[in-house]
């Protein structure tokens, strides 16, 4: 049965995470590298910077049968970008809206900043955003 | 379908991998991808004999394209490509698929999903090789100039090699003298010599030395460009801005001291300083015997890892031990021992560090009546004035928990070393700093002076506590790895750039506006305005890319087809 239940929570709600190769994956390695358990059914990709996130890729993330898409911006550490949280934060707008215009909930994008160390912070965010997507 | 002849090769890290993923299961699924003509397993993919093999792989198999399923890529990467160029490959054509860090640690309960994650993330690699092509890196010319920031001993240790090397430096401290907190400093182990002594050498040799540039009373306040050619600007206490061009940059901040709150084992009591404060009271009392407040000292207590192996593993706590403590209280006790005799020492430790040749300190120090008593952890001793004099409660397990009361005209509380605030600088460089403030190298034995910021390093215990000797060495690793930097004249800059595609691109400005850079302008070619990326200015980005409504711009290494195919690949089931 517990087998049952942890097997679950491995597999559902799957999320999507664009990630930073500077910033943010090393803090999601970090992650890992502390033995902190987030589920299986979290993935990443990671790009050079959160501005660079096209919102086709989140849309396409969801019909593909992702949950959610989470996107790790870089936030203020972005070595490209001094304005970089305000950038990413209007790609996610405008991604939500486009999510919305084609039939899906605009919550299951989410961003919040991960730095390189934030590790805990990371697996708090995914565990809440895995309860949010549970509740859609 | 697919021409291509991809190779995977699955890591089992010895362990760290296998045990929690089953990697010939994971083998087996990857091998059925399209475009994989061999797949296989390792136990550790970076060994010498498994690279060989890999390349034998590539040569017999003819690949074209190679995914390794290991560690993080901050890791191998480097090591996988230069392994790629020796099988005759385009470094490019490789690509690294992390499933140490981000599968196998994290997922050590669950072998079953974490396997079907190591599958559908392997696949995603080879998604985004298949659409991968090689590539070649930009070459841009390095300045052969150093910015190291603080002139403390790591700092003017790395002016001085660089110069000797024919590479300018320029040297900015914050402080309006350089020497950092080395030149306060009275005899260190093991030649007796004096911190003064050390740093007055060093800055004679450095102040005399045309390729050196001094910028005292001054900090960075703003960075850009690149490695091999960042501009900087330093701004002295009167306002005054300095631009500077250097190839490398190295961060050698220091350390500050801990200076416990009020309270703690009674700092703050008449009597009770730091081990700094009680240095400061032997340096200026004359030989034959130790004077402080007019009293001559006879019985000295000294407590260990004040500062130092405290507190959780939180934000701004102080778990780490800080190194360097227990051999200077040591020593500070036979310098005492010196001044003063007879002269009762009483070392309260939790565990006695002073590793190394150190370690014939601890020996003279023992032979000489230091006596030395263990505490335990959860319960350190308490200090407390009475009748005039210092009382140290402690329970000592050397002698099965017995209590102990030391009677002491002295406590030095042997307090240990902290980050420096160094937060604008931080902003500045953007450089990584871990839990407990110091800054982070990449990895701490395969790039210990490296930061995740090309072209900049960390030198001395700005990077952690560390001994004069240890921050000597730190600080030349640092030099020999920004002259090799600079002294081959260039630097080959990943080709991870925008590239427009000339068919679908009708020029509209949306990526010129996007660009931070000013890298895309508009060109004529085949009878139309097209954007056109200048690609030694292009950073890769990428915020050109949602910018552009017909998918027209894409960042190499992540184009629109590779991305979304990766997506395709980490959502498809495992059957």
């Amino acid at each position: 049965m517990t087998d049952m239940v942890e097997s679950d929570k491995n597999t559902r709600p799957s999320i999507l995470v664009f990630a930073t190769n500077n910033i943010s994956d090393p803090g999601i390695d970090l992650a890992g590298s502390s033995h902190m358990a987030y589920p299986t059914s979290v993935k990443v990709i990671a790009v050079p910077c959160s501005s660079g996130i096209d919102p086709r890729w989140v849309l396409h993330a969801l019909t593909a049968g992702f949950d959610g898409v989470f996107i790790a911006a870089d936030g203020t550490d972005c070595a490209y970008l001094p304005n970089c949280t305000e950038r990413t934060g209007q790609l996610v707008k405008q991604a939500q809206q486009l999510l919305e215009k084609n039939g899906h909930d605009p919550r299951r994008l989410k961003m919040a900043a991960i730095c390189s160390v934030c590790a805990e912070s990371f697996v708090a965010h995914i565990e809440s955003f895995q309860k949010a997507l549970s509740n859609m | 379908m697919t021409d291509r002849r991809i190779g995977a090769f699955i890591c089992g890290c010895g362990g760290n991998i296998s045990d929690y993923v089953d990697i010939e299961k994971v083998r087996d699924e990857v091998e059925k991808e399209p475009g994989v003509v061999v797949a296989r397993t390792a136990m550790f993919t970076c060994s010498d004999a498994t690279q060989r093999e890999i390349i034998d792989i590539i040569r017999e198999q003819e690949l074209d394209g190679i995914v390794v399923a290991s560690c993080s890529p901050k890791l191998h990467l480097n090591t996988f490509r230069a392994m790629a160029r020796r099988a005759g490959l385009n470094q490019y054509v490789y690509n690294q698929v992390n499933i140490r860090e981000q599968c196998s640690w994290t997922h050590t309960h669950d072998m079953e999903h974490a396997t079907d994650k190591a599958i559908r993330l392997i696949r995603a690699g080879i998604a985004r090789t298949l659409m991968g092509h090689p590539l070649e890196m930009i070459r841009v010319k390095t300045i052969p100039r150093v910015l190291i920031i603080g002139a403390g001993i790591s700092g003017l240790q790395a002016a001085r090699l660089l110069s000797t090397m024919g590479i300018e430096v320029h040297l900015v401290e914050s402080a309006p003298e350089v020497g950092g907190q080395v030149a306060s400093w009275g005899p260190l182990f093991p030649s007796g010599r004096s911190g003064k002594e050390l740093v007055q050498t060093l800055t004679s040799m450095i102040e005399k030395d045309d390729r050196i540039h001094i910028h005292t009373s001054s900090q960075v306040v703003e960075k850009t460009g690149n490695v091999g050619e960042f501009d900087i600007s330093i701004q002295s206490s009167d306002g005054k801005r300095t631009s500077i061009k250097a190839g490398a940059i190295i961060v050698a901040t220091g350390f500050q001291r801990y200076k416990p709150p009020q309270g703690e084992f009674g700092y703050g009591l008449p009597g009770v300083l730091t081990l700094d404060e009680f240095r400061d009271v032997l340096d200026n009392s004359d030989s034959g015997s130790i004077r402080y407040n007019g009293r001559d000292i006879k019985n000295i207590s000294y407590i260990y890892c004040v500062g130092s192996r405290q507190g959780s593993n939180d934000e701004g706590s102080h778990s780490y031990c800080s190194r360097y403590c227990c051999t200077a209280a040591v020593h500070t006790a036979l310098l005492a021992g010196e001044k003063q005799n007879p002269l009762h020492q009483y070392h309260l430790f939790r565990d006695m560090r002073t590793y190394g040749k150190q370690e014939l300190l601890y020996e003279e120090a023992l032979q000489k009546g230091s006596l030395f008593l263990k505490f335990p952890d959860e319960e350190p001793p308490s200090v407390k004035a009475s009748n005039g004099h210092l009382e140290v409660a402690l329970k000592d397990q050397l002698t099965g928990g017995e209590e102990i009361n030391i009677g002491s005209d002295l406590v030095v509380l042997v307090t240990g070393m902290e980050a420096r605030p160094n937060r604008e600088l931080i902003d500045v460089l953007k450089l990584p700093v871990g839990k407990d403030g110091f800054f982070n190298e990449i990895h701490c034995k395969l790039r210990p002076v490296e930061t995740v910021m090309d072209g900049i390093l960390i030198a001395g215990s700005a990077q952690g506590p560390k001994n004069v000797h240890e921050s000597t060495i730190s600080s030349m690793a640092a030099v020999a790895k920004s002259a090799g930097l600079l002294m081959k004249g260039y630097v080959d800059l990943e080709p991870f750039v925008a590239v427009v595609d000339p068919d679908l691109c009708e020029w509209c400005d949306d990526c010129s506006n996007a660009c931070p850079y000013d890298a895309i302008g508009k060109i004529e070619k085949g009878g139309k305005a097209i954007a056109q990326v200048t690609t030694a200015i292009c950073k890769g980005c990428g915020t050109c890319v949602p910018a552009c409504e017909k998918l027209a711009i894409n960042v190499e290494g992540y184009t629109h087809k590779q991305i979304t195919n990766m997506i395709d690949a980490l959502a498809k089931e495992v059957v």
